[in-house]
């Protein structure tokens, strides 16, 4: 079964008002992953220490957390990435309001999400009453929609971290969301005026961080949100533009390119 | 700690789960206008459903147009052996490509054929490709379809609440009551009809692909409330789980990686599985690896290779290479896609665009290239063919008002379900259950709450957390699985099952002395405590249903009676509380299937 040793783990333990950080040992063996050491910790010598999780295989994006100051998924890190010899850090994410040990209160997000205008297709037009779609036209949308809704992206954007503009930007996942519908084939809902305005994509200074982070690999910088930039730029301040706009509502369908 | 405080709200139709079921289900139910609530243990979008990778069946005929809900029917009752309720089966094979190409327009983007239809792909046990599907990502596109639908539905969510119970007016459901994981308070919700979309009971067995939910609460939730549970020895133990390294041992690789091509070898390098073809699938598998490449690739004159037989055959072909020593060295089997470099260019390209989560599970979690190396596989417990025995139209449990779909309801798969039934079962039994719970809650409105009833259920829950020196539920939980997988696994026998009986028994009387630390805030260890009742209610189900049934057929296998017997070909095993308050087991005809269905039996072969 490998090689089997101790290995100490400083967990982060407290609830939405203080906390520590608490070191446990565990012995770790080969293949091992952080969260196999936090189900452990919570067999072997703290029952009541609160993480999230799910499918254990980096599919439902539930065990999100800082690792070493790292955000990422606690089940898709293996130990043997980590140094060892150190006690490994682990630690709640730190953009989100704190519940209680590892999980944080992240239901900002599902607010935020209500909020953007939902999907809207177009009528069907093939003969069964269906659309077409051809792979090469959804490839990009595909992209995006293959997100976990792990939030890592949100706790690392520094317009979230550091200067808490929650309550004004809606952070790379929702970018990542929009860019899904605006780019989805069938969608003629009109949606430019919210990522600039409510969900302000102006306070992107494309920094990449969001995207370094993204379990799923999502270019979400490159493929998302420079993309949406560049139509609203079209949309509000290109003055050609700016003029069909005002002699002409352009079905939205011919603007996808 | 005197009487609990409670918090209530109302519902007209109450939904418990939210993974497709649940949330289909919702979104009917609100199409109405009705007041509708959703419970869910986990965040929205973590459902089980999010997991699913293959696909989702449904006889769309776009990629082969032979196919036609007909084929379906025959397929889903052959996989079955039978024992499905066939009306079920029917109106499943009737309904779920319309239920595909609903998710479509409200904003699926399934994969394309060339002609820009929805993409149809091979899995075992369906005659023709029929999954729909995204990669090997599918379910997680199900759910987030629904999710992001439904928020826009006016249905309330609780997300991260755990129901404890079910509440009872007389002889008809009056609510439920559970507590919300973060700050540990109680709640009520008021409602006439409640639909129950809980999904499985994987947590039971120690090697499986399913996560910390799944420990049966549906089913001990109606049980409890008086309802029967169905078919509860049929466990799928799904051929291919992760093997290697142990930390991961369990984890799903979809069939999808067979779909696509992968062959299964032993330690020696045959193709084991040419090896045994059972006579139910004789014409329907390929004689020879060249033909059944030919399958994979689309020749319709091809028949499928023997690795997409059904589940239950294939994980039974798995156990006994490695039982008789000719296993990979971590105790399973390779499974190898890699090969297909010699029949196509490309090879590692498609393979990374056609199973791209495998891709990366094997590279991140076992340091292994399913480009280039076959992966070592076993079995893993995947799925409850059993469960609450609704009835076939309405989707009503034998209590009045209690609903249940999806996995947690019983009876479109029979003894064994094929892969990528799950999901369309999900989106059609699930808005047919919307569609009568508002019905009942209609005609039904205004139950009464039986305070009593309340206070007894909250004390009870709280018992764990104040008591000390008792076992840990952790323990107590891990011996469970230990004994269901030894004893009540793959491969059974009648005095490991008994044996089995009596363990649940002395687990029982160990879970009610448990104790642990801590708080009710968000205090996993309480929450394991909890839920280790329910897990025991389906562990004793699934032994006493595995022991009254002397045969092996589908998913059940026995080694002391390991052939297929005339004299269980046609009942369906039954559980509920008697009562004295035990388990009462009963065998019960199957009624005749009308002659239109056997009709197409018949034609199909
Ligand atoms: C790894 C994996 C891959 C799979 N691949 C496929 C596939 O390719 N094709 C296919 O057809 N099927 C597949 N399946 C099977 C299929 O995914 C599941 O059977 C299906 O998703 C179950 O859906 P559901 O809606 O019934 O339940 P789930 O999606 O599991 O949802 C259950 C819900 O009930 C809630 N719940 C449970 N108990 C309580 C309680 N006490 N109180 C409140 N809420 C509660 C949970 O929180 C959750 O929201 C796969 C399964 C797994 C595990
Ligand atoms: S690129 Fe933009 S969204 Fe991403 S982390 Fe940087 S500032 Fe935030
Ligand atoms: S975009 Fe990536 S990092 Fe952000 S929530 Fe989705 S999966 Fe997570
Ligand atoms: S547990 Fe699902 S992503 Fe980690």
């Amino acid at each position: 079964m490998g090689e089997q040793r101790q290995a100490t783990f400083s967990v982060w333990r407290g609830d939405h008002q203080t906390g520590k950080f608490v070191d446990y040992k565990t012995t770790v063996s080969e293949g091992m992953v952080v969260l196999d050491a936090i189900h452990q910790i919570q067999a072997e010598s703290a029952s009541d220490l609160a993480c999230r999780w799910n499918c254990k295989a980096g599919k439902c994006g539930s065990c999100s957390a800082e690792i070493n100051g790292k955000p990422r998924l606690m089940c898709m890190t293996r130990l043997d990435i980590l140094d060892m010899t150190q006690p490994v850090t682990v630690e709640p994410m730190r953009s989100f309001p704190s519940i209680r040990d590892l999980v944080t209160d992240v239901s900002w997000n599902f607010r935020v999400k209500k909020r953007i205008k939902p999907f809207k297709p177009r009528k069907p037009d093939a003969e069964d009453g269906t659309w077409r779609m051809y792979q090469a036209d959804v490839e990009r949308v595909q992209e995006f929609r293959k997100c976990i809704e792990c939030f890592l992206c949100q706790d690392v954007c520094h317009v979230l971290r550091e200067h808490h503009k929650h309550d004004e930007f809606a952070g790379p996942r929702h970018f990542v969301y929009q860019a899904a519908l605006e780019m989805h084939p069938l969608d003629v809902e009109e949606r430019l005026g919210q990522v600039k305005g409510e969900n302000a994509i102006g306070y992107c200074n494309i920094t990449k961080c969001c995207t370094k982070v993204c379990p799923e690999h999502i270019a979400i910088t490159d493929n998302a949100i420079i993309p949406l930039k560049e139509r609203v730029n079209d949309e509000f301040y290109d003055p050609i533009t700016k003029l069909f706009r005002i002699f002409r509502a352009r079905p939205k369908a011919e603007r996808k390119d | 700690m005197g009487t609990p405080q409670c918090i209530t709200h109302e519902h007209q139709v109450l939904i418990i789960g939210a993974g497709g079921a649940g949330l289909r289900a919702a979104i009917e139910a609100a199409s109405t206008g009705i007041n509708v609530g959703v419970v869910c243990k986990s965040l929205l979008g973590k459902a089980h459903t999010v997991m699913a990778e293959g696909g989702m069946a449904a006889s769309m005929g776009n990629v082969d147009d032979r196919d036609n809900w007909r084929v379906h029917f025959a397929d889903t009752m052959r996989g079955g052996q039978y024992l499905n309720n066939w009306r079920m089966a029917e109106i499943h094979a009737r309904q779920a490509g319309d239920r595909v190409r609903e998710l479509e327009a409200w904003g699926a983007i399934f994969d394309r054929t060339r002609d820009g239809k929805i993409l149809q792909r091979n899995f075992g046990g369906h005659k023709y490709p029929r999954l729909a599907h995204v990669g090997d990502r599918t379910g997680l596109e199900m759910i987030r379809t629904l999710q992001d639908h439904g928020i826009h539905q006016g249905i309330e969510f609780y997300m991260e609440f755990t129901v404890l119970e079910i509440l009872m007016d007389g002889d008809r459901v009056a609510g439920a009551v559970g507590y919300d994981r973060e700050k540990g308070r109680f709640h009520i919700w008021k409602a006439p009809a409640i639909v129950l979309a809980t999904g499985g009971i994987g947590r039971a067995f120690k090697i499986t692909s399913n996560s910390w939910e799944y420990t049966g609460d549906g089913h001990a939730l109606a049980y409890r409330a008086g309802a029967e549970l169905k078919d509860m020895e049929f466990v799928q133990f799904h051929p291919t789980g992760m093997v290697w390294p142990p930390s991961v041992r369990g984890i799903l690789v979809t069939e999808g990686v067979r779909g696509e091509g992968g062959v299964l070898r032993n330690s020696q390098g045959r193709r084991f599985m040419f090896d045994d073809i059972p006579d139910l699938y004789k014409n329907q598998t390929a004689s020879d690896p060249e033909e059944g490449w030919r399958y994979v690739i689309g020749d319709k004159d091809a028949q499928r290779p023997p690795e997409l037989l059904t589940r239950d055959h294939v994980a039974r072909c798995i156990v006994r290479e490695i039982r008789e020593g000719r296993g990979s060295p971590h105790g399973g089997v390779y499974l190898d896609i890699a090969w297909i470099k010699e029949k196509m260019r490309n090879s590692e390209a498609h393979i990374r665009k056609k199973l791209p989560s495998m891709y990366h599970q094997f590279k991140q979690l076992a340091g292994v290239d399913i480009t280039k190396d076959a992966m070592e596989v076993g079995p893993t417990t995947h799925y409850a063919m059993g469960g609450v025995n609704v009835d076939g139209q309405t989707q009503m449990s034998t209590v009045k008002g209690l609903f249940a779909c999806g996995e947690v309801a019983a009876g479109l798969h029979g003894a064994n379900r094929l892969g990528g039934n799950s999901l369309s079962d999900l989106v059609v039994f699930g808005k047919l259950a919307g569609e009568h719970a508002v019905e009942w809650a209609k005609s039904h409105p205004n139950p009464t709450i039986d305070s009593s009833q309340v206070q007894s259920i909250c004390r009870a829950a709280l018992e764990p957390l104040e008591r000390s020196g008792g076992e840990s539920p952790y323990e107590v939980q891990a011996r469970l699985q230990d004994m269901m997988q030894d004893k009540v696994g793959i491969v059974r026998k009648e005095s490991e099952m008994a044996e089995a009986i009596e363990g649940i028994a002395s687990l029982r009387r160990k879970a009610a002395s448990a104790s642990v630390p801590g708080n009710i805030e968000y205090n996993p260890g309480w929450h394991t405590a909890v839920d280790l009742h329910n897990l025991l209610v389906v562990s004793e189900a699934v032994a006493r249903c595995a022991l009254d049934r002397k045969e092996s057929r589908g998913a059940h296998f026995r080694d002391d009676y390991p052939a297929k017997d005339e004299a269980h070909a046609s009942h369906n095993t039954i559980v509920y509380r008697g009562a004295d308050g035990a388990m009462v087991v009963e065998r019960r005809e199957i009624p005749a299937m009308p002659k239109e269905l056997s009709d197409i039996i018949k034609e199909m072969g």
